[in-house]
């Protein structure tokens, strides 16, 4: 398949994620400029850091006077899933030369992973046009996150009042959206009780730690119950 | 732009790129520890919670409003209940938005 083949496949591939960027973009747009963000911090954010949660989350943090700091630790919590993201394409990748490598890392996202990851391990094709595929996503990715947090921002400017309208509420419900999805086992769900109990539990506390303490209890939960459900497991089978 | 929003930027812009780029820049294969990998498959869900349900519990930043006079309360379990039936983001983001509008136009 010719290296443009690949481009458009990657693309075309990447249309369903589209939809759901699409309003999750514009309340991004709209949201950071009601935080009190200027158009262009709001913008250059979708163009220079492309990390759609961490953006939402900067910008709540942002509205509420948190202190860069924690701003930026934040940042750093809520992306690390990246790394285990680069280190599942690295064994594709590892053959491009760094000026492939860096721009294509650059725009990993978790919507581009997903799709890309299925068509290296799926597509039969020779891996050597694969990354024209990946780049193809990524573009279509890109592009449209920053038109619609254009329109978003456009959409704030010429409706003055929308930040008091409760959209504060679409960053709840997207975040909604894609934790409950992920909620598909029991350790999962301990991790996100405990998460929200210890966050509203320590909500009070100074620097926003509250947030940095219930995001480190809920996964040790987590990882204690899927521990505990994996110890489980083979006595229960010697059993029967 | 002011400096605090350079430096939230490029602070942001930098740590989200290290993340993305370190391993791809390394290039050798690289092996974690199923501890590590376990943990970070939680953190997605950790943080989000943690952001999310405080939100809905008590919207006004202080004080527990476990009632239905609390729109966030309200729109938040709908959001929920759609995403647990239907798993899609969009009927999630446009279900919770109008619930939320509607409660509390009604009971606002």
């Amino acid at each position: 398949m010719s290296s443009s083949r690949q481009f458009l496949l990657g693309m075309r591939d990447t249309i369903p994620m589209l939809v759901g960027a699409v309003p999750f973009g514009i309340v991004y747009g709209t949201l950071a400029v009601a935080s009190g963000l200027s158009v262009a911090a709001t913008l250059a954010m979708s163009l220079l850091v492309f990390a759609g949660s961490a953006q939402f989350v900067a910008a709540s943090l942002v509205a509420s006077g948190t202190s860069l700091t924690v701003i930026l630790l934040t940042t750093l919590i809520v992306n690390l899933r990246h790394l285990l993201y680069s280190a599942s394409l690295l064994p594709f990748v590892r053959h491009l030369p760094q000026r492939w490598r860096a721009p294509l890392a650059f725009w990993l996202t978790d919507e581009s992973f997903a799709v890309v990851h299925r068509h290296y391990l799926l597509d039969d094709s020779p891996v050597e046009r694969k990354h024209w595929y990946f780049l193809g996503s990524c573009l279509a990715m890109y592009s449209l996150w920053f038109a619609c947090t254009l329109i978003g921002v456009l959409l704030g400017q010429a409706l003055p009042s929308l930040g008091d309208w409760g959209l504060d509420f679409a960053m709840i419900a997207t975040f909604i959206g894609i934790v409950v999805p992920l909620l598909r086992n029991r350790p999962m769900i301990v991790a996100a009780l405990v998460a929200s109990a210890v966050a509203v539990a320590a909500h009070g506390l100074p620097y926003k730690l509250g947030l940095m303490l219930a995001a480190l209890l809920g996964v040790c939960a987590g990882v204690i119950s899927q521990r505990l459900a994996e110890r489980g497991k083979p006595a229960q089978e010697e059993a029967a | 732009m002011s400096s605090f929003e350079i430096g939230l930027i490029l602070g942001m812009a930098i740590i989200t790129f290290a993340i993305r780029y370190t391993l791809f820049a390394v290039g050798h294969r690289v092996r974690f520890s199923p501890l590590v990998v376990q943990a970070l498959t939680y953190v997605p869900v950790a943080v989000l919670s943690a952001i999310v349900v405080p939100v809905m519990l008590m919207p006004e930043g202080e004080g527990l409003q476990l009632s239905l006079h609390n729109h966030y309360l309200v729109g938040g379990v709908a959001a929920i209940l759609i995403a647990a039936r239907w798993r899609n983001l969009l009927a999630t983001i446009a279900g919770g938005i109008l619930c939320f509008f509607l409660w509390r136009w009604f009971y606002g």
